[in-house]
């Protein structure tokens, strides 16, 4: 399988997934396409240039900046200020703790390590050390019966996604205490009055789940219980306008369910492959300095040869969503997925249409529907041309 | 959302243009609305980067923060943009008029009109609640004084935005929001979020079909989006240079060019939103307000009356960072009371507000076939009035033979359903009707439907609920954390060190 994965992204290096590309994996559980195109870990932003609809994935640099600025302030003075917002802000008993950087002890080298969640990158030979050095570090704190808290900055783990191992270097440390390990994920937007915006929240909990998930699994991997490790994870953002820490626990239980199911059907990845045309391929066929060079209506007819599951909340979340979007023009399921429950699941635009006006006659599983439009598009009909007059003659 | 909204969606895509989901306005839009467009520094929380704010299409004001991360220039702008809410404000504070309140309320004075400020989104309405959060406790003495408007801004932002949630409110409106409650493009949800294609659906410009004009929209390079958050790629390729110069600047010529430099950057990306904010106002005048509009905006201009007298009499004291038990339950039952009450004026207002309901079943339209208007009851103690009326409908007719309806034509007056007769395509509904016909037995004209009448009967019922009463805060019961001695505010001093 590996070989075929290798054969449909073609002769770049794989992407490596970030928690927050594994995490957007949740979101679209139905889409083949994207199934597809990342666990081969196809580069489907150069992709979609190439098809003729960039991805708008630009972040900001105040944003990353800021981020980066909040994780320096956090972990400065070996987490000082970490450790003052676990104390006051989760009671947490934590006498001393001593910090253990991954980084800076020069297992993980600064150019590997991303850093910035979601800049997503190119598989470093760095992680493989980094993943190496964690499971070391891990392994050495439980088999001494380590007594005190420990923090572990920058640690670089791994999961299984569609039979290969994929690094994770999220931006979060493990705290160890009590012979159990939590996650510590970091964030940078704020926490105003005790409340941050929901969306970003649970962005943060499904992305933290990644995390608890690739721990469990490192765990595992040196024979020690998985559920050492909490699933609930403590997140760390900036307190009301400041850069202060504040400390929030969230129960990630749902999305590590959520998450471990996904990741199960990803696995049957096979059966999917199997399917496709044996020369299908991804591969852009670069030129030295990088300039692709294969028609793009030969990579779209490649990725076409995919079903995807388009809906638009796909625009935020996927690199080549402005692609699935063209080709869905015309369904219902490009409108929302909402719409399309209210429309009965009718699949067109053209035979909600016809449905309505009594054009199309339905197929017998569709008579109900039928009936639903045809009533939505009478009353629709008399209701503007009634336009907010009452009690005068019937306009028809 | 509804497959009525849905349908109307799909119209829009086959049409090319937006489709009507109103047929009357559902918001106030006032003569002299205050247009306000907020942009925020990514990443920072809430940090003002620079504002377009005015009551004059051809003359909106440009306000800068050219280092947003700079705690003083924050608070300059905070007392900047004082001055143009304050003065707004203060201009709707001279004319009272006295208004009665419900039945049996005391009649009070009222000012006539109220500020209405309009943001491109929900996310500005956000930036106003935060603002308000980040100004409304700091104080004009002491250490880190600020100057005395901050503070009140605060306050009145709190304000705006709090009434923002009240459903029907319109002191504060998001113009997407707005937009989306009147018309459904051939696009999602998601994709309406961007008020630039969302115009383009709705007004296409000419020559170009509403998916096109959308398209464009979506290039941030011609349509900047419409904040509070900037173009990650503005930011990076334009924005930082721009503030970088302005750092580096060696004298104050230097810096006052990199300023005026700055400036019209960011006025490149206000001044899109700020032709669509005046464009979407006019499309909404283009409507006829609904008839209970006038009404919920009385209510806007009570809470407006009310909070405006607090801070006069200095009363007002920063609003809470979270409520406490008794104020948390008298909003949540103000809240529950404005829904319910929005929920039936919309649709009394609009038949195709209504129309949604007649696809739920809860209500029905259709032509009177037959009517008895002097029809008289002597079945009780007195001789009453009680007319019937055929109605012949098409519509689903879940209702059970006993049911009070209303219509919209004539909503004192109920009615009840006394006979069903189901045909194949339509159902025959006989009405007893009850008020609104004055007290003698002969209807006066028009007060029953005559045959030939279309009408439409909905369980909607408009009730008056009269408000209910809550303990003082200092009576809070135990249950409910009992009376709280209030917290300490002391922010002020907050570490913003990078």
């Amino acid at each position: 399988m590996r070989e075929r994965l290798a054969r449909l992204r073609g002769p770049l290096p794989p992407r490596q997934p970030t928690a927050r590309t594994i995490a957007a994996l949740t979101r679209n559980p139905g889409c083949r396409r994207r199934a597809v195109l990342d666990s081969a870990g196809v580069d489907k932003q150069r992709l979609a240039a190439r098809l003729g609809f960039p991805a708008r994935v630009g972040q900001s640099r105040f944003a990353l900046a800021r981020s980066a600025a909040f994780a320096a302030r956090v972990t400065a003075d070996g987490g000082a200020e970490l450790v003052r917002a676990l104390r006051e802000r989760l009671g947490l008993d934590l006498p001393e703790v001593r910090y253990v950087d991954l980084r800076a002890e020069g297992a993980v080298s600064d150019a590997d390590a991303t850093g910035v969640a979601g800049a997503g990158g190119e598989r470093s030979a760095g992680a493989e050390e980094g993943y190496r050095a964690t499971r070391a570090t891990i392994s050495r704190l439980l088999g001494r019966g380590e007594r005190g808290a420990v923090l572990v900055a920058h640690p670089v783990m791994a999961l299984e996604v569609a039979g290969q191992p994929w690094y994770v270097e999220p931006e979060a440390l493990l705290l160890y205490a009590e012979g159990r390990f939590r996650v510590i994920a970091l964030k940078s937007f704020a926490i105003i009055d005790g409340h941050a915006d929901a969306a970003q929240v649970s962005a943060a909990a499904i992305e933290s789940a990644v995390s608890v998930l690739a721990a469990r699994h490192l765990l595992d991997d040196i024979g020690h219980d998985a559920q050492l490790v909490s699933p609930e994870v403590v997140l760390v953002c900036p307190r009301d306008f400041s850069i202060d820490p504040t400390a929030a626990v969230l129960d990630c239980r749902t999305q590590l369910a959520t998450l471990r199911r996904h990741l199960a059907r990803l696995a049957r990845i096979e059966a999917l492959l199997a399917a496709l045309p044996p020369d299908l391929t991804f591969d852009l066929a670069l030129t030295a300095d990088g300039a692709p060079t294969r028609p793009p209506e030969e990579l779209a007819a490649a990725v076409r040869a995919i079903d995807a599951r388009y809906t638009p909340e796909c625009l935020e979340t996927c690199d080549i969503a402005y692609f699935c979007r063209h080709e869905a023009a015309g369904t219902t399921a490009a409108l929302g997925r909402a719409v399309q429950e209210h429309l009965g699941g009718v699949e067109t635009v053209a035979a909600v249409l016809g449905l309505a006006d009594g054009s199309l006659l339905p197929p017998e599983e569709q008579k109900e529907v039928a009936e639903l439009l045809r009533t939505a598009h009478r009353v629709r009909a008399e209701a503007l041309a009634a336009a907010g007059v009452f009690g005068e003659e019937r306009p028809r | 959302m509804s497959t009525l909204t849905a349908l109307a969606r799909v119209q829009a895509v086959a049409a090319g243009v937006a489709q009507p989901i109103a047929t009357v306005r559902h918001v106030h839009v006032a003569d002299h609305p205050l247009v306000f467009i907020p942009l925020t520094l990514a990443g920072e929380a809430n940090a003002p980067l620079a504002a377009m704010i005015g009551t004059d299409p051809t003359a909106p004001r440009l306000l800068v923060v050219p280092e947003p991360r700079n705690r003083d220039e924050r608070f300059a702008f905070a007392a900047d943009l004082a001055t143009d809410f304050l003065s707004y404000i203060d201009g709707h504070c001279r004319e009272t008029e006295v208004v009665e309140r419900g039945p049996g309320g005391e009649p009070r004075p009222c000012y006539r009109d109220a500020p209405q400020v309009w943001v491109p989104n929900r996310e500005g309405i956000a930036f106003v609640r935060l603002l308000g959060r980040f100004t409304r406790f700091r104080r004009a003495e002491g250490p880190h004084a600020v100057h005395p408007s901050v503070p009140l801004l605060g306050q009145w932002l709190t304000f705006l935005a709090d009434r923002a949630e009240f459903p029907g409110s319109s002191l504060l409106v998001a113009m997407t929001e707005a937009l989306a409650l009147h018309w459904a493009t051939g696009q999602s949800a998601t994709e309406d979020r961007n008020l630039a294609a969302l115009l383009g659906w709705i007004d296409p410009p000419p020559g170009l079909s509403g998916a096109q004009a959308a398209a464009l929209a979506e290039d941030p390079a011609i349509w900047p989006p419409a904040g509070p958050r900037t173009d990650p790629e503005f930011d990076n390729a334009r924005l930082a240079p721009a503030i970088a110069a302005y750092h580096e600047a060696p004298d104050e010529p230097a810096r006052r060019q990199a300023y005026a430099v700055l400036a019209e950057l960011l006025r490149s990306q206000l001044a899109p939103t700020w032709e669509l904010m005046w464009r979407g106002l006019a499309l909404l005048r283009r409507l006829a307000p609904g008839a209970h509009v006038p009404d919920r905006w009385a209510a806007d201009r009570m809470a407006f009356t009310e909070f405006a007298d607090s801070v006069r009499t200095g009363q007002a004291r920063p609003q809470p960072r979270r409520d406490g038990a008794v104020a948390a339950a008298r909003r949540l039952h103000r809240l529950e009371r404005a829904q319910a009450a929005y929920v039936v004026q919309r649709a009394y207002d609009d038949p195709l507000v209504m129309a949604e309901y007649r696809l739920t079943g809860e209500a029905f339209a259709g032509t009177v076939t037959h009517a008895e208007p002097n029809r008289v009851s002597d079945s009780g103690k007195k001789r009453v009035l009680r007319p019937r009326i055929v109605v012949v409908t098409e519509d689903w007719m879940p209702l059970p033979l006993g049911t009070v309806v209303y219509s919209p034509a004539r909503p004192s007056q109920r009615a009840t359903m006394v006979r069903l007769h189901r045909t194949d395509a339509t159902t025959e509904v006989e009405l007893e009707l009850a008020g609104g016909m004055g007290r003698s037995l002969t209807p006066p004209p028009g007060s029953v439907p005559a045959v030939g009448e279309w009408v439409t009967y909905t369980t909607l019922a408009h009730e008056y609920r009269p408000e209910a009463t809550f303990p003082a805060p200092e009576e809070t019961p135990w249950t409910h954390g009992g009376p709280s001695d209030g917290e300490p505010e002391e922010d002020a001093a907050e570490d913003w060190a990078r």
